[in-house]
């Protein structure tokens, strides 16, 4: 696994943790702890965010989603395919 | 509204297809307990939810039930790409690449297309929630039943973490279920409907 690679999982697993604590807070709305958790995964996801955009380029959609004058959106692969250089 | 992120939830790469783990996992996208039956549940009960953990709830899981169905369709398409026409009929294969050939149609295990009959929205909290506890147990109950089925260890990977999601939502269903009795005469849960009457458990 590339550098890139390692980031964008680093990333992938606090999107996940960040995700249990927002299921987790529908039910525990009130609980301070579980808040202040969730906040400092959102930040330390923002870092690397940061991180990885100064090294790759935009991480998530966006209207910069552009290259040259091209719409890059579109370009593959797509997440579900495995083996067209999507390792 | 909903937007789309360009990623899996969880990876899934699979190097070797094998069409016959496509026609049984296919049964956790259109099957009675699949990932499309379970978005369309919760996505669809939330209009009639009391309180607004539970409108929060069910919003949320229904969307990651969403990111499920997109992992189940994933490894559906990788272990169907590249098929040889003989490899189509040695694997029983044909009977599906007949109707399909290799598109992603949502339907079970054994072949019946999926139903709207495989979810219900009854419009009462209890009778709702015990409907969704129920889902994600029998879910879970599947994954089970694949990981018995399956050795390739690139195919288990993400059946595991799709079985780690349903204990997970199965304990956050239990908790809602917890808010709502907490909220109700504690001798008669059932005494009014906190769904549909106005001034139950107030």
């Amino acid at each position: 696994m590339d550098d890139r690679m390692t980031l964008k999982h680093r990333i992938g697993a606090y999107t996940f943790a960040i995700w249990e604590m927002t299921l987790y807070l529908d039910t525990h709305p009130h609980e301070t702890c579980a808040l202040n958790k969730r906040r400092e995964l959102m930040e330390a996801r923002c870092q690397l965010i940061d991180e990885y955009e100064a090294q790759y380029g935009p991480f998530v959609r966006t209207s910069e989603d552009v290259k040259g004058d091209c719409w890059s959106w579109i370009d593959g692969p797509w997440p579900w395919e495995y083996g067209r250089g999507n390792n | 509204m909903w937007q789309y992120e360009k990623t899996l939830q969880y990876p899934v790469k699979i190097a070797n297809p094998n069409p016959k783990y496509a026609q049984i996992i296919i049964s956790q996208y259109g099957g009675p307990d699949g990932e499309l039956g379970a978005s369309m549940r919760y996505l669809t009960q939330r209009y009639s939810m009391p309180y607004n953990e539970l409108k929060g709830l069910l919003t949320d899981i229904g969307t990651e039930e969403l990111a499920h169905m997109e992992m189940i369709c994933a490894m559906v398409y990788q272990l169907t790409r590249n098929l040889s026409e003989d490899e189509i009929k040695r694997s029983g294969f044909d009977k599906y690449f007949v109707d399909h050939t290799t598109a992603v149609y949502p339907i079970a295990a054994s072949a019946i297309p999926w139903r709207a009959e495989y979810i219900a929205a009854k419009g009462d909290v209890i009778a709702d929630l015990h409907e969704d506890l129920g889902a994600e147990q029998k879910a879970r109950v599947t994954y089970d039943n694949l990981l018995r089925l399956i050795d390739d260890p690139d195919v288990r990977d993400p059946l595991k973490f799709l079985r780690e999601r349903e204990i997970v939502h199965y304990q956050r269903f239990g908790e809602a279920l917890g808010l709502v009795t907490d909220r109700l005469d504690s001798r008669n849960f059932y005494a009014c409907n906190p769904s549909f009457d106005k001034n139950c458990g107030k």
